[in-house]
Protein backbone atom coordinates (compact mmCIF):
# COMPACT_ATOMS: atom_id res chain seq x y z
CA UNK A 1 0.00 0.00 0.00
CA UNK A 2 1.69 3.33 -1.02
CA UNK A 3 1.83 6.20 1.13
CA UNK A 4 -0.94 8.91 0.01
CA UNK A 5 -0.85 12.88 0.40
CA UNK A 6 -3.09 12.89 3.07
CA UNK A 7 -0.38 10.84 5.24
CA UNK A 8 2.12 13.17 4.23
CA UNK A 9 2.89 15.34 7.54
CA UNK A 10 4.45 18.27 8.39
CA UNK A 11 8.01 17.14 8.71
CA UNK A 12 7.85 16.15 4.81
CA UNK A 13 6.73 19.34 3.76
CA UNK A 14 9.79 21.04 5.87
CA UNK A 15 11.74 18.44 4.11
CA UNK A 16 10.54 19.73 0.81
CA UNK A 17 11.13 23.28 1.70
CA UNK A 18 14.62 23.06 2.35
CA UNK A 19 15.08 20.86 -0.97
CA UNK A 20 13.06 23.57 -2.38
CA UNK A 21 15.88 26.39 -0.74
CA UNK A 22 18.73 23.77 -1.74
CA UNK A 23 17.38 24.19 -5.42
CA UNK A 24 16.51 27.25 -5.41
CA UNK A 25 20.19 28.38 -4.29
CA UNK A 26 21.69 26.25 -7.20
CA UNK A 27 18.77 27.87 -9.61
CA UNK A 28 20.29 31.08 -9.02
CA UNK A 29 23.38 30.54 -9.80
CA UNK A 30 22.58 29.04 -12.94
CA UNK A 31 20.22 32.05 -14.09
CA UNK A 32 22.24 34.32 -12.55
CA UNK A 33 25.19 33.51 -15.06
CA UNK A 34 22.69 33.32 -17.79
CA UNK A 35 20.94 36.17 -18.10
CA UNK A 36 23.87 38.36 -16.08
CA UNK A 37 21.75 39.80 -13.35
CA UNK A 38 22.00 39.30 -9.78
CA UNK A 39 18.96 36.94 -8.07
CA UNK A 40 18.05 35.86 -5.14
CA UNK A 41 15.49 32.45 -4.80
CA UNK A 42 13.70 31.27 -1.56
CA UNK A 43 10.53 29.14 -1.06
CA UNK A 44 8.43 30.31 1.86
CA UNK A 45 6.09 28.13 1.66
CA UNK A 46 5.18 24.51 1.06
CA UNK A 47 1.55 23.54 0.99
CA UNK A 48 -1.17 21.43 0.69
CA UNK A 49 -3.98 22.69 -1.25
CA UNK A 50 -6.93 21.02 -2.12
CA UNK A 51 -7.36 19.85 -6.12
CA UNK A 52 -11.19 22.01 -6.74
CA UNK A 53 -9.07 25.01 -5.16
CA UNK A 54 -6.01 24.74 -6.87
CA UNK A 55 -7.18 26.77 -10.20
CA UNK A 56 -7.28 30.39 -7.75
CA UNK A 57 -4.18 29.49 -5.31
CA UNK A 58 -1.69 31.76 -8.22
CA UNK A 59 -4.00 34.18 -8.11
CA UNK A 60 -7.41 35.19 -10.06
CA UNK A 61 -8.55 32.18 -12.25
CA UNK A 62 -8.85 33.69 -15.63
CA UNK A 63 -5.74 35.49 -15.08
CA UNK A 64 -3.19 34.64 -18.28
CA UNK A 65 0.33 33.25 -16.38
CA UNK A 66 2.54 30.90 -18.07
CA UNK A 67 3.20 27.14 -16.98
CA UNK A 68 6.40 25.33 -17.72
CA UNK A 69 5.45 21.26 -17.48
CA UNK A 70 7.96 18.42 -17.50
CA UNK A 71 8.07 14.83 -17.11
CA UNK A 72 10.18 13.19 -14.35
CA UNK A 73 11.35 9.89 -14.14
CA UNK A 74 13.55 7.21 -13.32
CA UNK A 75 13.73 6.41 -9.53
CA UNK A 76 10.65 9.14 -9.03
CA UNK A 77 8.04 8.91 -11.76
CA UNK A 78 5.66 11.92 -12.10
CA UNK A 79 6.22 15.41 -13.43
CA UNK A 80 6.34 18.98 -11.85
CA UNK A 81 5.25 22.44 -12.88
CA UNK A 82 6.60 26.22 -12.96
CA UNK A 83 4.33 28.75 -12.78
CA UNK A 84 4.89 32.70 -12.84
CA UNK A 85 2.73 35.26 -13.44
CA UNK A 86 2.98 37.54 -16.68
CA UNK A 87 5.08 40.51 -15.61
CA UNK A 88 7.91 38.17 -14.17
CA UNK A 89 8.10 35.68 -17.12
CA UNK A 90 8.03 39.33 -19.10
CA UNK A 91 10.94 40.41 -16.90
CA UNK A 92 12.87 37.17 -17.12
CA UNK A 93 12.66 37.04 -20.79
CA UNK A 94 13.85 40.53 -21.49
CA UNK A 95 16.86 39.92 -19.06
CA UNK A 96 18.00 37.10 -21.02
CA UNK A 97 17.26 38.41 -24.57
CA UNK A 98 18.58 42.17 -23.88
CA UNK A 99 14.79 43.47 -24.81
CA UNK A 100 13.01 46.14 -23.25
CA UNK A 101 9.49 44.34 -24.36
CA UNK A 102 6.08 45.78 -22.14
CA UNK A 103 4.26 42.93 -20.32
CA UNK A 104 0.94 43.40 -22.58
CA UNK A 105 2.93 41.94 -25.17
CA UNK A 106 2.27 38.59 -26.34
CA UNK A 107 4.91 36.25 -26.27
CA UNK A 108 6.57 35.04 -29.57
CA UNK A 109 8.12 31.95 -30.63
CA UNK A 110 11.78 32.96 -29.51
CA UNK A 111 10.29 34.14 -26.11
CA UNK A 112 8.50 30.96 -25.46
CA UNK A 113 11.91 29.11 -25.95
CA UNK A 114 13.34 31.18 -23.90
CA UNK A 115 10.62 30.61 -21.03
CA UNK A 116 11.08 26.66 -21.31
CA UNK A 117 15.06 27.15 -20.97
CA UNK A 118 14.54 29.16 -18.02
CA UNK A 119 11.68 26.77 -16.77
CA UNK A 120 13.90 24.12 -17.47
CA UNK A 121 16.88 25.52 -15.43
CA UNK A 122 15.09 26.20 -12.64
CA UNK A 123 12.97 23.17 -11.88
CA UNK A 124 16.09 21.17 -13.22
CA UNK A 125 18.00 22.68 -10.00
CA UNK A 126 15.54 22.15 -7.72
CA UNK A 127 15.46 18.08 -9.30
CA UNK A 128 18.79 17.98 -9.00
CA UNK A 129 18.83 18.93 -4.89
CA UNK A 130 16.33 16.70 -4.50
CA UNK A 131 18.38 14.05 -6.29
CA UNK A 132 21.43 14.58 -4.09
CA UNK A 133 19.63 14.79 -1.21
CA UNK A 134 17.90 11.44 -1.88
CA UNK A 135 20.62 9.81 -3.78
CA UNK A 136 17.76 9.07 -6.17
CA UNK A 137 17.99 9.19 -10.05
CA UNK A 138 15.82 12.02 -10.88
CA UNK A 139 15.80 12.71 -15.10
CA UNK A 140 13.19 15.53 -16.44
CA UNK A 141 12.23 15.58 -19.80
CA UNK A 142 12.28 18.25 -22.29
CA UNK A 143 10.09 20.90 -20.97
CA UNK A 144 6.32 21.78 -22.42
CA UNK A 145 4.98 25.20 -22.26
CA UNK A 146 1.34 27.25 -22.26
CA UNK A 147 0.66 30.43 -21.58
CA UNK A 148 -3.52 30.72 -20.91
CA UNK A 149 -5.46 31.52 -18.01
CA UNK A 150 -4.63 30.14 -14.40
CA UNK A 151 -7.33 27.42 -14.38
CA UNK A 152 -6.61 25.66 -17.25
CA UNK A 153 -3.38 25.34 -16.67
CA UNK A 154 -3.41 23.99 -13.41
CA UNK A 155 -6.64 21.65 -14.49
CA UNK A 156 -3.66 19.44 -15.67
CA UNK A 157 -1.73 19.21 -11.95
CA UNK A 158 -5.30 19.25 -10.45
CA UNK A 159 -6.08 16.24 -12.43
CA UNK A 160 -3.40 14.27 -11.72
CA UNK A 161 -3.68 14.82 -8.04
CA UNK A 162 -7.36 14.20 -8.37
CA UNK A 163 -6.47 10.69 -9.68
CA UNK A 164 -5.47 9.70 -6.16
CA UNK A 165 -6.73 12.11 -3.60
CA UNK A 166 -8.59 15.35 -3.01
CA UNK A 167 -4.86 17.10 -2.06
CA UNK A 168 -1.50 18.60 -4.52
CA UNK A 169 1.04 19.80 -3.19
CA UNK A 170 2.24 23.50 -4.03
CA UNK A 171 5.63 25.24 -3.71
CA UNK A 172 6.34 29.02 -4.12
CA UNK A 173 8.93 31.01 -4.64
CA UNK A 174 9.96 34.23 -4.86
CA UNK A 175 12.77 34.86 -6.97
CA UNK A 176 14.03 38.43 -6.08
CA UNK A 177 16.15 41.08 -8.79
CA UNK A 178 15.24 44.68 -9.30
CA UNK A 179 11.53 43.65 -9.41
CA UNK A 180 10.12 40.47 -7.30
CA UNK A 181 9.22 37.67 -9.23
CA UNK A 182 6.64 35.01 -8.38
CA UNK A 183 6.84 31.79 -9.74
CA UNK A 184 5.21 28.40 -8.17
CA UNK A 185 6.55 24.57 -8.23
CA UNK A 186 4.11 22.05 -8.38
CA UNK A 187 5.76 18.42 -7.80
CA UNK A 188 3.73 15.61 -8.65
CA UNK A 189 4.80 12.17 -8.27
CA UNK A 190 2.54 9.31 -9.22
CA UNK A 191 1.54 6.62 -6.64
CA UNK A 192 4.08 5.07 -5.02
CA UNK A 193 6.58 7.17 -5.73
CA UNK A 194 5.81 9.20 -2.80
CA UNK A 195 7.44 6.39 -0.83
CA UNK A 196 10.27 6.12 -2.42
CA UNK A 197 10.77 10.04 -1.36
CA UNK A 198 10.34 9.52 2.14
CA UNK A 199 11.91 6.26 2.31
CA UNK A 200 15.45 8.14 0.68
CA UNK A 201 14.86 11.21 2.73
CA UNK A 202 14.74 8.61 6.33
CA UNK A 203 10.91 10.43 6.97
CA UNK A 204 9.92 6.75 6.35
CA UNK A 205 10.36 3.17 7.40
CA UNK B 1 -31.23 41.40 -13.26
CA UNK B 2 -29.70 38.19 -13.94
CA UNK B 3 -27.45 36.35 -11.42
CA UNK B 4 -24.03 34.96 -12.36
CA UNK B 5 -23.98 31.47 -10.65
CA UNK B 6 -20.38 30.22 -10.60
CA UNK B 7 -19.47 26.16 -10.96
CA UNK B 8 -15.84 25.58 -9.40
CA UNK B 9 -13.46 22.63 -10.62
CA UNK B 10 -14.86 19.23 -9.09
CA UNK B 11 -18.34 20.94 -8.87
CA UNK B 12 -22.00 21.36 -9.80
CA UNK B 13 -25.05 23.67 -9.57
CA UNK B 14 -28.34 24.29 -11.22
CA UNK B 15 -29.68 27.37 -12.71
CA UNK B 16 -32.50 29.45 -13.37
CA UNK B 17 -33.72 31.87 -16.40
CA UNK B 18 -32.94 34.81 -16.31
CA UNK B 19 -29.83 33.47 -14.72
CA UNK B 20 -26.20 32.58 -15.66
CA UNK B 21 -24.26 29.45 -14.68
CA UNK B 22 -20.67 30.12 -15.84
CA UNK B 23 -17.48 28.16 -15.03
CA UNK B 24 -14.20 29.88 -15.81
CA UNK B 25 -10.95 28.24 -16.95
CA UNK B 26 -11.68 24.85 -18.12
CA UNK B 27 -8.55 23.12 -19.29
CA UNK B 28 -8.40 19.46 -19.86
CA UNK B 29 -11.32 19.43 -17.79
CA UNK B 30 -15.18 19.41 -19.15
CA UNK B 31 -17.86 21.87 -18.72
CA UNK B 32 -21.16 19.80 -19.62
CA UNK B 33 -24.77 21.80 -19.40
CA UNK B 34 -28.24 20.53 -19.78
CA UNK B 35 -31.05 23.10 -20.70
CA UNK B 36 -34.45 22.55 -20.78
CA UNK B 37 -36.42 24.83 -23.29
CA UNK B 38 -39.66 25.03 -21.89
CA UNK B 39 -39.11 25.32 -18.59
CA UNK B 40 -36.04 27.48 -19.46
CA UNK B 41 -33.97 25.50 -16.60
CA UNK B 42 -30.36 24.12 -16.70
CA UNK B 43 -27.40 23.00 -14.68
CA UNK B 44 -23.97 22.69 -15.40
CA UNK B 45 -21.18 20.06 -14.28
CA UNK B 46 -17.13 21.02 -14.31
CA UNK B 47 -15.84 17.06 -14.14
CA UNK B 48 -11.78 16.09 -13.85
CA UNK B 49 -11.95 12.56 -14.67
CA UNK B 50 -13.93 10.36 -17.36
CA UNK B 51 -14.39 7.36 -14.63
CA UNK B 52 -15.29 6.96 -11.25
CA UNK B 53 -15.55 2.97 -11.14
CA UNK B 54 -11.44 3.31 -11.31
CA UNK B 55 -11.42 5.15 -8.04
CA UNK B 56 -10.74 4.22 -4.48
CA UNK B 57 -11.91 7.46 -3.23
CA UNK B 58 -15.19 8.95 -4.89
CA UNK B 59 -16.81 10.91 -2.25
CA UNK B 60 -17.26 13.98 -4.67
CA UNK B 61 -19.19 13.11 -7.26
CA UNK B 62 -19.01 15.95 -9.45
CA UNK B 63 -15.48 15.18 -9.55
CA UNK B 64 -15.78 12.39 -12.46
CA UNK B 65 -18.06 12.43 -15.87
CA UNK B 66 -20.19 9.54 -15.33
CA UNK B 67 -21.35 10.02 -11.47
CA UNK B 68 -21.42 13.69 -12.35
CA UNK B 69 -23.27 13.71 -15.43
CA UNK B 70 -26.10 11.69 -13.21
CA UNK B 71 -26.21 13.80 -10.31
CA UNK B 72 -26.61 16.61 -12.46
CA UNK B 73 -29.75 15.22 -14.71
CA UNK B 74 -31.60 14.44 -11.03
CA UNK B 75 -30.86 18.04 -9.44
CA UNK B 76 -31.97 19.54 -13.03
CA UNK B 77 -35.11 17.48 -12.83
CA UNK B 78 -35.51 18.05 -9.44
CA UNK B 79 -35.60 21.81 -10.21
CA UNK B 80 -38.76 21.48 -12.79
CA UNK B 81 -36.31 20.60 -16.16
CA UNK B 82 -38.16 17.58 -17.85
CA UNK B 83 -35.70 14.59 -18.91
CA UNK B 84 -37.16 14.10 -22.33
CA UNK B 85 -36.98 17.64 -23.77
CA UNK B 86 -32.97 17.86 -22.22
CA UNK B 87 -30.56 18.85 -24.47
CA UNK B 88 -26.82 18.68 -23.45
CA UNK B 89 -23.40 21.38 -24.65
CA UNK B 90 -20.36 20.55 -23.10
CA UNK B 91 -16.75 22.44 -23.93
CA UNK B 92 -13.37 21.78 -22.43
CA UNK B 93 -10.95 18.49 -22.73
CA UNK B 94 -8.23 20.19 -24.17
CA UNK B 95 -4.56 19.16 -23.96
CA UNK B 96 -2.80 21.60 -22.68
CA UNK B 97 0.47 20.87 -23.03
CA UNK B 98 2.01 18.77 -25.46
CA UNK B 99 3.47 15.81 -23.74
CA UNK B 100 4.12 12.68 -25.11
CA UNK B 101 1.77 10.23 -25.56
CA UNK B 102 2.53 7.83 -23.24
CA UNK B 103 1.17 9.34 -19.46
CA UNK B 104 -3.13 8.92 -19.40
CA UNK B 105 -3.16 12.38 -18.14
CA UNK B 106 -1.53 13.73 -21.97
CA UNK B 107 -4.59 12.72 -23.40
CA UNK B 108 -6.94 13.15 -20.27
CA UNK B 109 -8.97 15.89 -22.35
CA UNK B 110 -9.88 13.77 -24.82
CA UNK B 111 -10.69 10.69 -22.48
CA UNK B 112 -13.12 13.23 -20.43
CA UNK B 113 -14.89 14.12 -23.87
CA UNK B 114 -15.43 10.61 -24.78
CA UNK B 115 -16.84 10.26 -21.09
CA UNK B 116 -19.34 12.54 -21.16
CA UNK B 117 -20.69 11.36 -24.89
CA UNK B 118 -21.35 8.08 -23.49
CA UNK B 119 -22.98 8.86 -20.52
CA UNK B 120 -25.35 10.98 -22.58
CA UNK B 121 -25.86 7.91 -25.10
CA UNK B 122 -26.49 5.91 -22.23
CA UNK B 123 -28.82 8.19 -20.96
CA UNK B 124 -30.43 9.00 -23.98
CA UNK B 125 -29.77 12.53 -23.52
CA UNK B 126 -28.77 14.66 -26.97
CA UNK B 127 -25.38 16.32 -27.16
CA UNK B 128 -26.76 19.54 -28.80
CA UNK B 129 -23.51 21.20 -29.21
CA UNK B 130 -20.16 20.81 -28.24
CA UNK B 131 -16.38 22.40 -28.71
CA UNK B 132 -13.41 20.41 -26.81
CA UNK B 133 -9.70 19.15 -27.58
CA UNK B 134 -7.35 21.62 -29.03
CA UNK B 135 -4.89 23.26 -26.95
CA UNK B 136 -6.34 26.22 -24.78
CA UNK B 137 -8.45 27.06 -21.75
CA UNK B 138 -12.24 27.90 -21.94
CA UNK B 139 -14.15 29.64 -19.78
CA UNK B 140 -17.94 28.40 -20.68
CA UNK B 141 -21.29 30.07 -19.83
CA UNK B 142 -24.85 28.80 -19.98
CA UNK B 143 -27.53 31.92 -20.61
CA UNK B 144 -31.08 30.18 -19.22
CA UNK B 145 -32.61 32.72 -20.61
CA UNK B 146 -31.98 31.56 -24.28
CA UNK B 147 -30.21 28.06 -23.81
CA UNK B 148 -26.93 29.58 -25.23
CA UNK B 149 -23.39 28.37 -24.51
CA UNK B 150 -21.01 31.52 -25.29
CA UNK B 151 -17.31 29.80 -24.96
CA UNK B 152 -14.23 32.43 -24.27
CA UNK B 153 -10.53 31.85 -24.59
CA UNK B 154 -7.41 33.97 -24.53
CA UNK B 155 -7.12 36.06 -27.36
CA UNK B 156 -9.58 34.61 -29.29
CA UNK B 157 -13.52 35.83 -30.59
CA UNK B 158 -16.44 34.76 -28.20
CA UNK B 159 -17.78 31.78 -29.56
CA UNK B 160 -21.71 30.68 -29.10
CA UNK B 161 -22.97 27.35 -29.52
Amino acid sequence: MGISLEEVNGMYLDVLKEIGNIGAGNATSAIASMLGIRIDMNVPSVRLIEVSKLGMAVGKEDDTIVGIFLEVENDIEGSMMFLLDIPSARYLVNCLMMTNTPAEEPFGEMELSALKEIGNIIAGSYLSALASLTNLVIAPSVPYISVDMAASILSVPAIMFGQYGDNALLIQTEICAEVKINGYFILMPEQGSYETLLKSLGISQ
Amino acid sequence: MSQVIKVGMADLNICKSPDIITTIGLGSCIGLTFYDPVTKVGGMVHYMLPDSTQMRNKSNVAKFADTGIEELLKKVIAAGASKSRLVAKMAGGARMFEMSGLSDVGNIGARNAEAAKKKLQELGIRLLASDTGLNYGRTVELHCETGEFYIKAVGKPIKII
